[in-house]
């Protein structure tokens, strides 16, 4: 990290906002490799039947399938804008200045999308749940 | 906090291969090639890619026309009869393929210590990559509307 990068606190990396965005970065990275593998798994059943493909597909409407659904397109989002952010931090001069507020932007944006999403994505689970 | 600090060289690209990109440029001088580069600047703009076609992928399947409900085989089919659909879950599943597959290479060089592991892990994951870009594709190519069932 640049020494540009100081807060308050000094330059000091370890246990700060920089390794847990690389923490939460690898995290989801990974989950989201594991997710593509299964989801391209069952989108090829659209090859075998339109029935075999729906049965599978209806599983997502199961409420705690929806809330792993929900956590993984928070999973999805966070590396996307964090991965904005060190693209950021890699090519623009003041990057490395400002890479503590830009992780306060991803957070921002982050929230304001998984607010949008979350009625549309859940809609199932509310009406079964508190019959909304 | 401490103040230690342990180094260990970086696994990635690693010193027993780079041996064999011995630049032309001069006696004496070992480059490692420019393997690492090229994977770095890939991760970056495969990433602002995959910006527009993943979030583009996750707001028309959940959001619009009714959220995830709408989602089944008449959908997946009204869909790929556009070849601007085909073209974009094809970029969108070769690209975080590769870009996943090169993420998951940078996390193994960094946990597993032994050669040997290492290299078992590699080989499952290079394999599992490969045979997955290969049934999307074809996934996508040789969808069949009117299949039976
Ligand atoms: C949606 C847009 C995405 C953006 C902007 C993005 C961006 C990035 C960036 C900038 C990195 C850091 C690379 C480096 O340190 O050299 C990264 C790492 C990674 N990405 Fe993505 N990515 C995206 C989508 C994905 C998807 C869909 C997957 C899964 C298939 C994925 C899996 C990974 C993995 C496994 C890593 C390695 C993490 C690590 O080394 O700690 N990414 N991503």
């Amino acid at each position: 990290m640049a020494s540009g990068a100081q807060g308050a606190k000094g330059t000091l990396y370890r246990g700060r906002e920089g390794m847990w965005s690389w923490v939460a970065q690898r995290v989801t990275g990974v989950l989201l490799f594991f997710f593509l593998f299964a989801h391209v798994l069952d989108t090829a059943l659209v090859r075998v039947s339109p029935h075999t493909y729906n049965q599978v597909i209806g599983t997502y409407k199961n409420p705690v399938v929806n809330l792993l659904e929900v956590g993984l397109v928070g999973a999805v989002m966070f590396h996307a804008f964090n991965g904005l952010r060190i693209i950021a931090i890699d090519f623009w001069s003041k990057g490395p200045k400002y890479q503590r507020q830009l992780l306060w932007v991803v957070v921002g944006l982050w929230a304001v999308l998984m607010l949008g999403f979350l009625e549309p994505m859940m809609q199932h689970t509310f009406h079964e749940w508190f019959g909304w | 906090m401490s103040t230690h600090v342990s180094l260990e060289p970086p696994r990635t690209g690693n010193p027993g291969r780079s041996q064999r990109y011995r630049s032309r440029k001069g006696p004496g001088k070992v480059t490692r090639g420019n393997f690492e580069l090229y994977s770095w600047l890939f991760m970056r703009a495969s990433g602002v890619l995959l910006v527009f076609l993943v979030l583009g992928h996750l707001f028309i399947m959940m959001v619009t026309d009714g959220g995830v409900e709408k989602i089944g085989f008449a959908f997946v089919a009204g869909r790929w009869a556009s070849p601007w659909w085909q073209f974009w879950d094809l970029m969108q599943l070769w690209l975080a393929m590769i870009h996943g597959t090169n993420g998951m290479r940078t996390v193994i060089n960094d946990y597993a210590d032994k050669d040997r592991t290492r290299a078992i892990l590699k080989g499952l994951l290079y394999t599992a990559a490969v045979l997955t870009v290969a049934l999307g594709t074809l996934v996508i190519f040789t969808f069949d509307p009117s299949i039976k069932g």
